[in-house]
């Protein structure tokens, strides 16, 4: 039997590092190493000589210092006196803020609109391809700039509101004011408040806190009480109601919570020239958020339908030919199937608004570039240090984010062996 | 019973029409519109919205003023013919600015230029949306860069000349270099004389060739740009180098080779983390921290390169994606085939992975492009703000808000959703598989 070998090896040559396979990855790696390593070499001595010729270096002290600057939304506690550590901090919030209403307003608008656009009603369809076609293809900017134009010009001052032949009235039943500098809506007050809980940097109240935990903990209840039923449902074939259980578990603990402390609604008023009561938000806020809505929803529509497009006509008619109600062939069969298409290009839309609201700065609303990268890099003039922070701010944000999205992108994967 | 005879039709009945219900515009209104009270419910809602964005808006268009010097002007004009207090669309500002829209603060009489180049970059880009075309005209597309630079901001045209002999150069190179060395280093030199070229030789060539025969028009500059000018200068040089640069990220991030993938990952995540927004700050205050002391670079340059390196790290991800769905089968049939790397990745893997990426890059451009409108913010005057601001910010116009947005808005539209439809063109054309 003629057993082939290979020959045996010469000793190392140094062409050997170009030629045979088994080495050329390790070279081209080292030179691509190399390169990259010079490369930073070159532009931090550029920065290093720069900053030399400029008489200072990398210094993150300016951190601690006053601010000495307002900012029109804070949502915990801050002054002028406070430190431009702390005007990052109330960027950073309201970057969140706008971040997390955004994508909430955003998927639920763009699940109805994809939904819609699939739907056999013609004009309905028609719409919202409508919809989409045009939010899609402008730029954004133009949308909030468009949405901000609309509240600034457009809509009454506060004081159109006044008296008995007032020329504007409140809308939404009259609960909320759309005035020319503001939105006054109306807003929760708890009388028997708990205070704040103070944590040292920032302080929390803890009425709100019980009241996310609430809906927080209903959601769980509910979820487990679902797990319940379909155990019960498993092993004997009989599925218990479980409707108004659900109801009560997502229902019962906040309006328990609400009830304990004394919570009630309080409507904006018109007093003298300007409304109290309820809350006022900026109108940068409300147009920056309909713009990130109604441009991110237009997307989101997109990849609704497609991951229902995505799932084959089969499988509803597998579902039918089993016994399955539409209903539930929707449910159980079709989008938990969508759902996995669905989720990963959501995330990536979830990131998208949360980088494009930093297109605040068109319109002035607070958010992180506005205060670390805008008033305080100008006031302190450390460019370098605080575009550094900035960055690392948005990237924290977005790994954040996704790395939270992907928890739930595992939990509804298809499971392989 | 026998002078009975059966009944025998001896005619065919004609076909009778269908039930009123069942045909025609009735079936299809019912079908359609009625066929439930949900979707009649979503119909009379539809159809309201669209009645009230008419009543709302038409009256609006229907007053449109084409000739006026002011918005005043304008207003006095559609009060004196539909009576105090109506509305109507002034789109005299448009007519009397559009100039600035298009080109910016451009110098009127070179508006020629930018016209040209345009022209000409329909003709370079033609053959690579439509292959039908002949093969030659590539070659007009090769060199069309450095005539687009040249008309654009003038000055020698030994500059573009000169730095697109770094091309041939690096070819020559080569060529001299294959017999004696071999592929590799061959290789090398294509990469290493060109940028030899350009960084030492490419000036020193370039002033000699200028002092012995001059040959340049005027200059214009960075500053000078504006409007849709901008815009497409921006978008679609981005556009042209951002897709190399991410196939190649999108291959590093593939790779088995540790340091090339992770420093790929490493820089598809960073930028894919931040917003543009940071990244053009950084192009407008801190490039010059560093480069070398002294050097002043092209504020429109600066922001290509931001722009384009954001874009190849999306279009990087979106090729991945790409990879990612080819069968495993593609791969090692190329490689029992006795392709090597290269070869397999330009015939056979990277034909098929852009083809299935073709939508995700196409809506990668179209983000490009409406990206461009956020050069604003480092002072560079988009057709969208930049020069509606500097319109407003004339007695004139002060106050005209809806007309500029509406104009620039529309053609945006255009562009972009020409864009989406030409991928699907492409798709439908490049789709070769049987359902």
């Amino acid at each position: 039997m003629a057993v082939i070998t290979d020959e045996p090896k010469a000793g190392f040559r140094l062409s050997m590092l170009i030629y045979d396979t088994r080495y050329r990855s390790i070279t081209i790696q080292f030179v691509v190493l190399l390169l990259v390593m010079a490369g930073a070499a070159w532009l931090i001595d550029n920065l290093l000589r720069n900053l030399a010729a400029l008489g200072r270096g990398v210094d993150f002290s300016f951190l601690s210092a006053r601010a000495g600057y307002d900012i029109n939304q804070t949502l915990v506690e801050y002054t002028n006196d406070s430190t431009h550590a702390r005007a990052w901090l109330i960027g950073l919030l309201n970057t969140l803020l706008i971040a997390f209403l955004g994508c909430i307003a955003a998927t639920v608008l763009g699940v109805i609109a994809g939904v819609l656009r699939l739907s056999n009603n013609w004009v309905v369809g028609r719409l919202m391809t409508v919809y989409v076609e045009i939010f899609r293809n402008i730029p954004l900017l133009l949308w909030i700039l468009m949405i901000y134009a609309i509240f600034t010009e457009v809509l009454p001052a506060p004081n159109a509101f006044r008296g008995e032949d007032a020329t504007s009235t409140m809308s939404l039943f009259g609960t909320t004011a759309f005035t020319n500098r503001y939105t006054a809506i109306p807003w929760v007050i708890f009388d028997n408040s708990l205070g704040w809980l103070n944590l040292g940097f920032i302080q929390i109240s803890i009425d709100f806190t019980l009241v996310v935990a609430a809906i927080v903990g209903g959601f769980f209840l509910n979820r487990a009480l679902i797990a319940r039923a379909n155990r019960i449902q498993e092993a004997t074939g009989d599925r218990p109601a479980t409707w108004w259980q659900s109801l009560l578990a997502l229902f019962g603990p906040i309006i328990a919570v609400f009830v304990l402390l004394g919570g009630h609604f309080e409507v904006p008023e018109l007093r003298g020239f300007n409304f109290t009561g309820g809350l006022q938000v900026s109108n940068s806020l409300v147009a920056l958020w309909l713009a990130l809505t109604l441009y991110t929803g237009a997307f989101i529509a997109e990849i609704v339908r497609g991951g229902i497009n995505a799932i084959s006509r089969g499988q509803t008619e597998a579902a039918y030919a089993l016994g399955l109600r539409p209903n539930r062939t929707m449910n159980l069969v079709i989008l938990p199937q969508a759902l996995r298409v669905i989720i990963p290009p959501l995330i990536s839309q979830y990131l998208n608004l949360t980088k494009n609201s930093s297109l605040a700065i068109a319109v002035g609303y607070m958010d992180v570039r506005g205060t670390l990268g805008g008033i305080t890099l100008n006031q302190t003039g450390r460019g370098l240090e605080a575009m550094l922070l900035l960055m690392l701010t948005y990237l924290c944000v977005s790994l954040t984010i996704s790395a939270v999205m992907n928890v739930y992108n595992r939990s509804v994967k298809l499971k392989e062996r | 019973m026998s002078n009975s005879s059966a009944f025998v039709r001896t005619e065919m009945l004609p076909p009778m029409a269908p039930p009123v219900s069942q045909a025609g515009a009735v079936k299809w209104l019912r079908e359609n519109l009625f066929s439930g009270p949900l979707n009649t419910i979503l119909t009379l809602l539809g159809v309201g919205a669209v009645a009230l964005l008419f009543w709302e808006f038409a009256p609006w268009f229907w007053r449109s003023v084409w000739n006026a010097n002011s918005l005043t002007e304008c207003r006095q004009i559609i009060e004196e013919r539909y009576g105090a207090g109506a509305t109507g669309a002034c789109w005299a500002v448009i007519k009397e600015r559009w100039p600035q829209y298009l080109f910016g603060f451009y110098p009127s009489h070179l508006y020629w230029r930018p016209v040209l180049a345009f022209a000409l970059m329909c003709v370079a880009v033609a053959p690579v949306l439509y292959p039908q075309l002949p093969k030659k005209m590539m070659w007009f597309t090769l060199i069309y860069p450095a005539i687009g630079f040249w008309l654009l901001w003038g000055g020698s045209i030994w500059v573009p000349v000169v730095a697109l002999a770094g091309l041939p150069i690096g070819y020559l190179a080569a060529r001299i270099i294959l017999p004696i060395g071999g592929a590799i280093l061959a290789t090398i030199a294509a990469i290493v004389v060109p940028v030899v070229w350009w960084l030492f030789l490419a000036l020193p060539v370039e002033l000699a060739l200028e002092a012995m025969i001059p040959a340049s028009i005027e200059q214009v500059r960075s500053r000078e740009f504006g409007g849709f000018v901008l815009a497409f200068t921006i978008g679609f040089t981005a556009i042209a180098f951002s897709l190399p640069l991410g196939i190649l990220l999108a291959l590093g991030r593939q790779s088995d080779m540790f340091i090339v993938n992770k420093l790929s990952v490493g820089f598809i995540e960073f930028i894919r983390g931040v917003p543009l927004i940071t990244l053009l700050f950084t192009a407008s205050l801190l490039l010059n921290y560093f480069l070398p002391p002294g050097t002043d670079f092209d504020i429109i340059l600066r922001v290509i390169i931001m722009v384009t390196l954001f874009a190849a790290a999306y279009i990087a991800e979106v090729i991945r994606g790409g990879l990612a769905a080819l069968p495993k089968g593609q791969y090692e049939a190329a490689a029992s085939l006795g392709l090597d790397y290269w070869k397999a990745t330009r015939l056979i893997i990277m034909p098929q992975a852009l083809k299935i990426s073709i939508p995700g890059i196409v809506s990668t451009f179209i983000g490009l492009f409406k990206d461009t409108t956020l050069v604003v913010f480092v002072g560079l005057l988009d057709p969208l703000k930049g020069i509606t601001d500097a319109v407003r910010a004339s007695t004139d116009w002060k106050g005209v808000y809806w007309e500029p947005y509406i104009f620039v808005g529309t053609i945006f539209f255009f562009i972009c959703f020409g864009m989406s439809r030409y991928s699907m063109y492409l798709e439908r054309k490049l789709k070769t598989d049987h359902r």
